[in-house]
């Protein structure tokens, strides 16, 4: 985390997912940028539907019909995954990539132990023995702070507790200490104080072990406490990025001010919260142009007729700050195919 | 009985629980007899004002829903009493009873769940104003219409299904349909945590305005802190069945005495990176509400706890005007703050 020199290690370029559905093409990702570098922990934040789950299958070859990623790179570590075969891609999920999921109680396999669940994935990436494999996981168990590891490990998934189980997922997850975490809503179906526990665990690996996390929620108070940068999504688009800081501070984009905004805060008590009006809009029959643009209030204020018309590209506004709205782009230039 | 409501003004207390309990049985063997109890609720003390709305926080599995089930007679509890106006509405008969639930309505956590599928909107907004025979079919769909507009939704939308609406478009509708009857109290449970972040502040704007309106007492039941104090004028913590704080907003939230409060305050994920604050991480579980532990069933959990808290379980005290907190480390002269920061904090 300290390291001076950053090294990029995952670095998705115009990712394009779509589902192809009888009622028509779902574009749930649609020309999607960001980057991850070497031990860092990037948020990506947005309401259901938004395409960030989409997103981080993507990564890691999950999407399966009617989806098809239909364009993009996903460039890891030098390699685009998307051109792997399914051996090599095999090879690098669960070893050195990972995910964990929001439901760690169904993600979990019912008729086994925990522990020969969590040994299972030395035996495949390692071919260890049983017994060595067996080891090793309850190490693990113990170091994502399961109590009595060596007993808990025969217990099957339902005599866990939901905190438990993604401490499992996560001991399952990392035990072959991979270089990149993908953690899917890990905390959003746990109670706030066990929430606090997860949240912390993961702080602490991602210090201790190095590991870069791609964090999704739909809670920007998770990723305040615990994400270095973040990037905000709506209707399959990234619409901004920044550090978690400026994002915070200084958001741009009217959608994440809205979302900024309209959220209670401890502590700080209001009359009324701002409100964003109209609904999340449907991915089959998106409105041209910016998909945000019929609950804009910014457009109507500052009479922006383009926003209806023209999908904004990605500007940059300052060193690690990019929005998508036409509000920051020069409307006259013809969009240029940008690189990121 | 009259459930005359008149003379209570705003301020007093509408609705009272006293001592409420619910348990529910555990049934096992051959001839299902009963082997153990979850106590849901366990002995339940607190009153709520005439016009104000009293926030219940606490984690799942704490009993919250149960006693707002209860305490609108959908379930029968095992021992304690709920005044409403000053008559407990476990005494009243059938029809009496039916006379008090058009002054007492809900609004459920899942809108996807809470509406009939088979039947237009309008048609269960109204559901309510037929059972209970009020005005001609024309002065019905009045008020069902009104309602729709005074939730948001456009009257043409009566004669459409539940399935053609957005989750926030159907809590609107369920809380159309509860205000329908023009109740005096209100419980809402969990109504916003099923809904998108972005719809989430149009709901709660919406809960306040009728509030405004209506002249509405609400139970906000909740397991966001955050909502919690923004519509809340007082909370109420619940732990395993059992309120362990209550007290008004500022109050509770300036001064949290009971630890539990106080890690829940300080576990909650805060939209500011730049948020300064103390941080308690809470070992271990919830425990389940079957054989809770003994004493103060937060003891398991509790830094402070010593042997009495073990033994023996703290009664619901008023320490200071309108606070109140059942624990056995209140009462000390030891200024909350500097309390937490003497305590071993998990890594």
């Amino acid at each position: 985390m300290s390291d001076k020199t950053v090294k990029s290690l995952l670095t998705v370029s115009h990712l394009k997912t779509h589902f192809f559905t009888e009622d028509g093409v779902v574009k749930a990702v649609d020309d999607v940028s960001f980057h991850i570098n070497e031990g860092e922990i990037v948020g990506l934040v947005g309401e259901s539907g938004c395409g960030k789950t989409v997103t981080s299958l993507s990564i890691i070859g999950l999407i399966s019909k009617p989806g098809k990623v239909v364009d993009g790179e996903i460039l890891y570590e030098g390699q685009d995954l998307l051109k792997l075969s399914y051996e090599q891609l095999s090879d690098i999920r669960g070893n050195r990539i990972s995910m964990i999921f929001q439901q760690p109680q169904t993600s979990l396999n019912p008729v086994f132990t925990v522990g020969e669940q969590v040994a299972e994935v030395l035996q495949i990436h390692r071919g260890m023995s049983t017994k060595e494999a067996w080891e090793h996981a309850v190490e693990m168990l113990s170091q994502v702070g399961i109590p009595s590891p060596e007993k808990r490990a025969f217990a099957y998934p339902h005599e866990l507790s939901g905190g438990q189980a993604q401490r499992v997922m996560i001991a399952m997850a990392l035990i072959m200490k991979p270089n990149l975490l993908i953690a899917d809503e890990p905390t959003t179906a746990l109670d706030v104080t066990i929430q606090a526990q997860i949240l912390d665990l993961m702080r602490g690996l991602n210090k201790k072990m190095g590991t870069a996390i791609i964090l999704i929620t739909h809670d920007l108070g998770v990723i305040a406490g615990i994400a270095g940068r973040v990037a905000v999504m709506y209707a399959g688009k990234i619409v901004e990025q920044s550090t978690v800081e400026t994002l915070f501070e200084d958001p741009r984009h009217p959608y994440t001010k809205g979302l900024i905004n309209s959220i209670p805060i401890l502590g700080r008590v209001k009359n009324r919260l701002e409100v964003i009006p109209g609904v999340v809009p449907n991915l089959i029959d998106l409105p041209q142009g910016c998909a945000f643009a019929p609950r804009c209030e910014a457009r109507t204020a500052n009479g922006l007729e383009i926003c209806a018309e023209q999908m904004p590209d990605m500007t940059p506004i300052a060193d690690g700050h990019e929005v998508r709205c036409w509000l920051y782009t020069d409307q006259d230039k013809p969009s240029p195919k940008k690189s990121l | 009985m009259h459930l005359d409501t008149e003379h209570i003004a705003p301020g007093e207390i509408l609705v009272e629980v006293k001592n409420l309990v619910k348990y529910f049985p555990i049934r096992g063997g051959v001839l299902r007899r009963v082997v153990d109890w979850v106590k849901a609720v366990d002995g339940v003390s607190f009153g709520i004002r005439r016009g104000e709305t009293l926030g219940l926080v606490g984690e799942s599995g704490c009993g919250k829903t149960t006693l707002g089930i209860t305490m609108l007679r959908l379930l029968k509890p095992n021992s304690g009493q709920v005044d409403f106006a000053g008559v407990n509405i476990y005494d009243l008969n059938t029809e009496q009873l039916k006379m008090m639930r058009r002054k007492m309505q809900i609004i459920f956590q899942d809108p996807y769940a809470s509406l009939n599928p088979r039947k237009p909107i309008g048609e269960s907004i109204m559901a309510g104003l037929n059972i209970h025979g009020i005005g001609t079919r024309h002065e019905r769909v009045d008020i069902m219409l009104d309602m729709l507009q005074k939730v948001g939704l456009e009257g043409y939308y009566a004669h459409r299904f539940p399935h053609e609406f957005s989750g926030g478009q159907r809590q609107r509708i369920g809380i159309a349909r509860a205000l329908a009857l023009q109740p005096e109290f209100v419980i809402c449970d969990e109504p916003i945590s099923a809904l998108d972040v972005s719809i989430q502040s149009q709901v709660l704007n919406l809960l306040k305005d009728l509030q405004d309106e209506y002249h509405l007492t609400y139970l906000f039941i909740a397991h966001n802190l955050s909502v919690v104090e923004f519509i809340s004028d007082r909370v109420a913590v619940m732990y395993l069945g059992k309120i362990v704080e209550l007290a008004a907003r500022e109050e509770l939230f300036s001064h949290p005495l009971h630890y539990y409060t106080q890690a829940i305050m300080s576990a909650i994920p805060i939209a500011d990176p730049k948020a300064n604050r103390q941080r308690i991480i809470l070992e271990g579980e919830v425990p389940t509400p079957i054989n809770p532990p003994s004493g103060c069933h937060f003891h398991p959990r509790c830094p402070l706890a010593t042997q009495e808290c073990m033994l023996e379980e703290p009664p619901f005290l008023e320490v200071k005007p309108d606070h109140w907190v059942a624990c056995w480390h209140i009462g000390l002269d030891i200024p909350v703050n500097s309390q937490l920061e003497e305590m071993p904090r998990e890594r």
